[in-house]
């Protein structure tokens, strides 16, 4: 195999090295680094509080916190995973980074106005976590009323002043992703020749740009019930506590497709790759992303079946909440179509994509189970919602994150990271995640609810195996902040094109020049253009 | 022009697509709020009824006249700028910022006198009666979207001073007026913003 390795000396990361010149950067990849870091943080500020809970489950009373301190405990757990990891998480960091890199772009559109939404996202991010710890917050992260207008002692409308703030970040991220992939693809690049990357993150901009305002307008009300007690949302002053789930869930549902279809691109990219393949069936993959999308917009009330809605609101909403998963299996059943009779190469980014194909499935299939209408009334409330969204949310787009970081290390920092670590992570993670939240979906089905600090006895073997699993999915996080940290200094300098794969990213040096690419690309050819199986049979 | 960019041309239709994708974001933004007020509305007929007969319908009309005159102005300067006139450009941002001043002053006085009626829901909220509750719930929708359409023409009159300034260095010409345009549709969606409102808190009760 001849690959030049080419050991740049003038690379983004060399070109000036003041705090400055970081905190005032508009280059694209330096502020996917500066949130790299923040989202860093955010996630094991997040992961404390999980571990906290689940070792306070160990026992049926609770083990070491009061039952007011565990309500704070999952409610900054919800709040900061949601609004400062999963959110934002794949976007702002790989996106940020590769998104100008695969449309052959110096930079994005915009590029004062992705600094800015840095600033926004660290103010409110630091804003809420402030508050939180003054505060307490107990509502969870859903702050239905009235317990959060009412009843609560927390600090409701500070955070909801941080969430609301940040948000703004997102729109920015989003109108910046959009324009940039309107306006910005290299000479020759399609829209059928974009990397479905670009594709995903497209209708992930979408939902950005079109829901994260409801929820600043639904904010905007809650905190004016809070401290005013006008009554929108007090049934008592003739308001309604409903309207305010509406609400919350016109965005926070299509906020769940924000978290994961980010993920989607990464799959498309890493299985393409390390199976050495085309991806099978592009325009399906395309333009299910879109329909995700769209529909994402119509499911909201499937959180509220119990909840005293109508009964053909219900059955409209578990209908189209079927219609989504529709477009989830297509990808799900391309990707598989993508690796059959692939060169499979098991690299790290490979066990994590494959990590999350089994676990998202999983995620996904148990979501048809709570948006039929008998079996939510159910498992509605229970462990069994906390099981299926975390195999979705932590299984699936935290194992993509993983998966794409690990893939685009080479080319953000230059440098190869430690394959056998790399790899002994993302097993311990697979076997740590399943330990861990498998229980959960069995406890739900036996009606252990969630958000409880404590449970019947007989409950007690099953919690134990999670919280057992909590623990080494723990350490299984923390291994890349040490083996990638080392990578930093230690790790063997990459080549620009270190996994052999296609996409104008790897066209250029690892790392990039500020610029990106010392001409613009033209693009002659369509996205993944590997050498077709019965052609490498033959040449074999 | 940015690096990014093959052509100024280029760079400034991308400005112009930012903007627009900003506006959709806030028509959701205000659109929430419609809908929630429509919604409630439709919850409490007489209550809403029974506000809005207590609106200043005089100000409210003087104030949709004095915004649509603002939009008028700011496009007149853009029509003079696309002919290369940077001094009648000038001339019409600060027509438009002193109409956005009138704007703001009236909205004050309304405030003012609406405060002074007591119609600040809460307990002592001057509406009394049965129908007092609703009223109460359009009193809030009242001073959300006035607060928030009041903050974005402060916003906007920020801009149309800064285009002013940009216009005096002399940045604008024939060739290149992008800025003057976006915050052009900036200034005219904010007046958009205002006729949804109009109806919604004046002329509901009529």
């Amino acid at each position: 195999m001849s690959v030049t390795v080419d050991t740049p000396r003038v690379s983004y990361l060399t070109e000036e090295n003041t705090i400055g010149s970081w905190l005032l950067t508009t280059d694209h990849k330096r502020i996917a680094l500066l949130y790299f870091a923040s989202i860093t943080g955010f996630f094991f500020l997040g992961g404390i509080a999980a571990a906290l809970m689940r070792i306070n489950l160990l026992t049926p009373t609770g083990a070491i916190v009061s039952h007011e301190m565990y309500n704070r405990l999952f409610t900054m757990h919800g709040v900061v995973m949601v609004w400062f990891f999963l959110v934002p998480a794949i976007p702002v960091t790989l996106g940020n980074f590769i998104v100008p890199l695969m449309l052959g772009a110096r930079d994005l559109a915009f590029p004062k106005l992705n600094l800015v939404s840095w600033y926004l996202f660290m103010t409110g991010g630091l804003f809420a976590t402030y508050s939180l710890f003054a505060g307490g917050l107990d509502t969870g992260w859903t702050f239905y009323t009235p317990l959060s207008t009412d009843y609560t002692k927390g600090h409701v409308v500070a955070v909801a002043i941080g969430i609301f703030i940040s948000g703004f970040s997102s729109i920015a991220t989003g109108v910046n992703f959009i324009v940039s992939i309107h306006r910005l693809r290299a000479p020759g690049m399609g829209w059928y020749r974009m990397p479905l990357m670009l594709w995903s993150l497209y209708a992930t901009s979408v939902i950005y740009v079109l829901a994260t305002p409801v929820l600043a307008m639904t904010l905007i009300l809650l905190g004016f019930e809070t401290v005013f007690h006008v009554g929108i949302f007090d049934q008592r002053l003739g308001g309604d506590p409903l309207l305010f789930q509406h609400l919350f869930w016109f965005y926070s549902h299509p906020a769940v497709y924000i978290m994961i279809l980010p993920g989607f691109g990464v799959m498309s990219e890493v299985l393409t790759t390390f199976s050495q393949k085309g991806i099978f069936g592009y325009k399906f993959i395309a333009w299910s992303s879109v329909a995700i999308a769209v529909i994402s917009f119509f499911v909201w009330g499937h959180h509220m079946f119990v909840a005293g809605t109508s009964v053909y609101s219900a059955i409209t909403f578990s209908l189209l909440s079927f219609m989504v998963s529709v477009p989830s299996a297509i990808k799900v059943f391309n990707w598989l179509g993508t690796l059959h009779k692939g060169y499979i190469k098991f690299d790290a980014p490979m066990l994590y994509a494959l990590g999350f194909l089994g676990l998202f499935t999983i995620g996904g299939l148990t979501g048809l189970f709570v948006a039929a209408l008998g079996a939510d009334v159910h498992l509605t409330q229970t462990y069994f919602v906390v099981a299926h969204f975390h195999y979705i949310m932590v299984g699936g787009m935290v194992s993509a994150f993983f998966a794409g970081l690990h893939y685009w290390w080479p080319k953000i920092t230059g440098r190869l990271y430690p394959e056998m670590w790399a790899r002994a992570a993302a097993f311990l993670i697979f076997f740590g995640f399943n330990l861990t939240f498998f229980p959960q979906f069995i406890l739900g089905y036996l009606g252990m609810p969630r958000r409880y600090a404590a449970y019947p006895p007989e409950f007690q073997v099953l919690n134990v195996l999670s919280s057992a699993g909590s623990t080494i999915l723990a350490v299984a996080y923390l291994m890349p902040v040490f083996y990638l940290g080392y990578s930093l200094r230690h790790g063997a300098r990459s080549p620009s094109n270190p996994w052999h794969a296609t996409g104008l990213e790897w066209k250029t040096q690892s790392p990039p020049r500020t610029e990106n690419f010392p001409i613009i690309p033209i693009v002659t050819e369509p996205p993944y253009n590997y050498p077709r199986p019965e052609d490498r049979t033959r040449a074999a | 022009m940015h690096f990014q960019y093959s052509s100024a041309e280029h760079q400034a239709e991308s400005a112009m697509s930012g903007m627009w994708l900003f506006l959709a974001q806030e028509i959701l933004f205000f659109g929430a709020l419609v809908f929630v007020w429509v919604y409630c509305c439709y919850q409490h007929p007489a209550g809403f009824r029974l506000a809005t007969q207590h609106a200043n319908l005089l100000i409210g009309s003087i104030n949709t006249a004095v915004l649509l005159t603002s939009s008028f102005t700011f496009t007149a300067g853009l029509l003079a700028i696309e002919r290369g006139e940077p001094r009648r450009l000038i001339q019409a941002c600060f027509a438009t910022i002193g109409l956005g001043v009138v704007f703001l002053l009236l909205k004050g006085v309304e405030w003012f006198k609406d405060v002074g009626d007591g119609l600040v829901p809460g307990a002592h909220f001057s509406l009394t009666g049965p129908d007092s509750g609703g009223a109460q719930i359009f009193y809030v929708f009242y001073y959300v979207a006035t607060v928030l359409h009041a903050l974005h023409m402060i916003i906007g009159i920020g801009l149309v001073l800064w285009i002013a300034w940009r216009a005096r260095r002399g940045d604008f010409s024939r060739a290149w007026s992008t800025p003057v345009e976006v915050v052009g549709l900036y200034w005219s969606f904010v007046d958009v913003v205002w006729l949804t409102l109009y109806p919604l808190i004046y002329l509901a009760a009529l």
